[in-house]
C-alpha cells in the first residue's frame, strides 16, 4: 500500500517535472488552431450547461433562466424590435440617390447572408464586419456613412439578420497567416483584462454566465453575437454589435475603442467563428 | 538591530517636511507626470475611464485655484494611469491563463 | 409613414385578448440630450381601444410609462371579425389611430 502510494507520488512528481519542462516549449510552439479552439470553446459551454440545448445558447440569458425564458417567449409574440425591423426592411429596399440599392453591394442581394459575417477580406488583409460592409456600401454609392451605434445601422442589420434566422453561423478562416493572426488577436482581446474593474470579456461571459450582475443575468459568450443586433430595454432602443462592445468596455471602466477598430473587428471574428454551427437568432430582445 | 528600525522611522518622521499647501508649480509637475502616464496607457489601448475623469477633476480644481485638490487629483490620476499600464503589461501574457483550451 | 401602432387581437370563445405596441418617445421632460439641453416632455396622454362603438379600454397615461409602450389586456363581448379601433393622443396634440380585425 505504502509502496504503491510512493510510486504514485513519485510518478506524479515525474509528471509534474515533465510538465514544467515541457510547458514553456508548448507555449512557444503554440500554433493558432481555430478548429481546436472552437471545439474547446463549445465543449466548455456544453459541459457547463448540460441541460441547455445547443441551439439555445444563442438566446443569451434566456437559455440560463427558466423564469426569464417564459417572459421572453411572451415578449417574442410581440417583439420590441419590430419597428426597427420594419424600418430596416424599408431602408434596405430604398434606392440610393444614384439608383443603386444595398442589394447591389452584397452576395445574394443581401438576403440570408448574415451568417457569413464577419469575413476575412484577403485583399484588405483585415476582418470585415456586416456593419462595416454596410457603411462601405453607402460610401461607395455616394451616401454618408451611418453611426455604428445608432438606430439606422441597427435597423439595417436587424433586417439582414432576420432574413438569415435559423441559418447556422458559418464563418470561414482562409488559409492566410493574416486571417489566423486576426483570429488570435480577437481571442487575445476577448481574454485580456482591462479597465479599472480588471475584467475581461471572459470574466463575465465565460466564468459567470447565468449568474447575476446586479439585476441582470449574464449571457454565455457562446453564440452571443448570433442575436445581434438587439433591442435592449435598458437602452430603450436598438443596439449594434459595436454598441455592445463599447458599453461592455465602459462598464468595466475601460475607455472604449472607436467603433470598428481593428480589435473590435477581430474579437467579432473570434466570437463568431467559435459559434459556428449555432443558428442566427437576431434581431434579439434583451432586458 | 531590532530597536534601531523604530528609531530610524521616528527620526525619518520627525525630519519629514511639515504639511503645506500645494502650489501651482506642484500641481503642474504632478499633472505633467500624470498626463504622460495616461498617454502611455492610451497608446497601449488600456486607458481607464477613471484616469480621464480624474485628470479632468485636476484641471477643474486648478482652474478654480484649488491647488491642493488639483495636486491630489493629478497624483491620483498618475497612480491610476500607472496601474493601467501595469495591467496592460501583465496581461500581455496573463490572458492565456483565462483561455478555454 | 407606417403606423405607430401595432395591434393583435384574438378571440378565444367569449374572451378577446389584445396586445398592442406603440412607437412613441415618451419623453419625461427630465432627460437632457447630448448637448445638455432638456428634452421637453412628450408623452401619450390618452390611449383608447373601441369595439363595436364601445370603449373597452381607456388609459390616461403620464411620463411614468416607458418608451415604445406595450399593452396587453382582454375583454368580453366581441367576436371574430369585429373591428377594434385603437387611438392615442399625446400632450403635443399629436395622435394616431388604427383599426384591426379581431381574429
Amino acid at each position: 500500500m505504502t509502496r504503491r502510494a510512493a510510486i504514485l507520488l513519485g510518478s506524479a512528481f515525474v509528471a509534474l517535472a515533465a510538465l514544467a519542462f515541457a510547458s514553456p516549449r508548448v507555449v512557444a510552439a503554440d500554433k493558432v488552431d481555430p478548429v481546436a479552439d472552437a471545439k474547446a470553446f463549445q465543449n466548455f459551454f456544453f459541459q457547463k450547461f448540460p441541460n441547455v440545448r445547443h441551439e439555445d445558447f444563442v438566446n443569451g440569458p434566456y437559455s440560463m433562466n427558466e423564469d426569464m425564458k417564459r417572459q421572453w417567449r411572451e415578449k417574442e409574440e410581440f417583439p420590441p424590435y419590430e419597428f426597427a425591423l420594419d424600418a430596416g426592411k424599408e431602408m434596405f429596399a430604398t434606392p440610393f440617390k444614384n439608383g443603386k440599392t444595398y442589394a447591389d453591394c452584397f452576395p445574394n442581394g443581401g438576403i440570408g447572408i448574415r451568417q457569413n459575417y464577419p469575413y476575412f477580406d484577403e485583399k484588405e488583409g483585415k476582418v470585415v464586419t456586416l456593419e462595416l460592409a454596410l457603411n462601405r456600401c453607402r460610401e461607395a454609392n455616394g451616401e454618408a456613412p451611418y453611426s455604428y451605434v445608432k438606430d439606422e445601422m441597427a435597423s439595417l442589420t436587424a433586417y439582414m439578420a432576420f432574413t438569415s434566422r435559423g441559418k447556422p453561423m458559418d464563418i470561414k478562416i482562409p488559409d492566410d497567416p493574416r486571417a489566423l493572426a486576426a483570429f488570435e488577436n480577437g481571442k487575445r482581446y476577448f481574454y485580456t483584462r482591462r479597465g479599472q474593474m480588471n475584467f475581461s470579456c471572459a470574466s463575465c461571459h465565460v466564468q459567470s454566465p447565468g449568474e447575476r450582475i446586479r439585476a441582470e443575468i449574464l449571457a454565455p459568450a457562446l453564440g452571443i453575437l448570433n442575436a445581434m443586433p438587439i433591442y435592449r430595454s435598458e437602452w430603450s432602443g436598438m443596439g449594434t454589435t459595436s454598441r455592445r462592445f463599447i458599453t461592455c468596455n465602459s462598464q468595466t471602466r475601460a475607455v472604449p475603442l472607436e467603433p470598428q477598430a481593428d480589435e473590435y473587428r477581430d474579437v467579432e471574428y473570434f466570437l463568431s467563428y467559435v459559434a459556428n454551427g449555432l443558428p442566427i437568432s437576431g434581431p434579439g430582445a434583451r432586458p | 538591530m531590532k530597536r534601531s528600525l523604530p528609531i530610524a522611522m521616528l527620526l525619518a518622521l520627525s525630519f519629514a517636511p511639515p504639511a503645506r499647501a500645494a502650489t501651482e508649480a506642484d500641481y503642474k509637475a504632478a499633472y505633467v507626470a500624470a498626463e504622460a502616464a495616461s498617454k502611455e496607457a492610451a497608446a497601449l489601448r488600456h486607458q481607464w475611464t477613471t484616469t480621464v475623469s480624474t485628470l479632468a477633476t485636476a484641471r477643474k480644481a486648478a482652474d478654480g485655484g484649488d491647488f491642493d485638490r488639483a495636486f491630489a487629483a493629478a497624483k491620483e490620476a498618475e497612480a491610476l494611469a500607472k496601474a493601467s499600464i501595469f495591467q496592460a503589461t501583465s496581461e500581455k501574457e496573463a490572458w492565456k491563463t483565462m483561455e478555454i483550451r | 409613414m407606417a403606423s405607430s401602432i401595432r395591434v393583435r387581437a384574438t378571440a378565444n370563445g367569449d374572451i378577446t385578448e389584445v396586445q398592442a405596441l406603440i412607437q412613441h418617445p415618451m419623453d419625461t421632460g427630465f432627460v437632457k440630450d447630448s448637448k445638455g439641453e432638456l428634452i421637453p416632455a412628450h408623452f401619450i396622454q390618452e390611449l383608447k381601444f373601441e369595439c363595436n362603438g364601445k370603449d373597452v379600454f381607456v388609459a390616461e397615461w403620464g411620463t411614468a410609462v416607458s418608451k415604445d409602450p406595450y399593452v396587453k389586456f382582454s375583454f368580453k363581448g366581441a367576436k371574430k371579425g369585429d373591428d377594434l379601433k385603437v387611438s392615442w393622443t399625446d400632450n403635443k396634440g399629436v395622435s394616431d389611430t388604427t383599426t384591426a380585425k379581431i381574429s
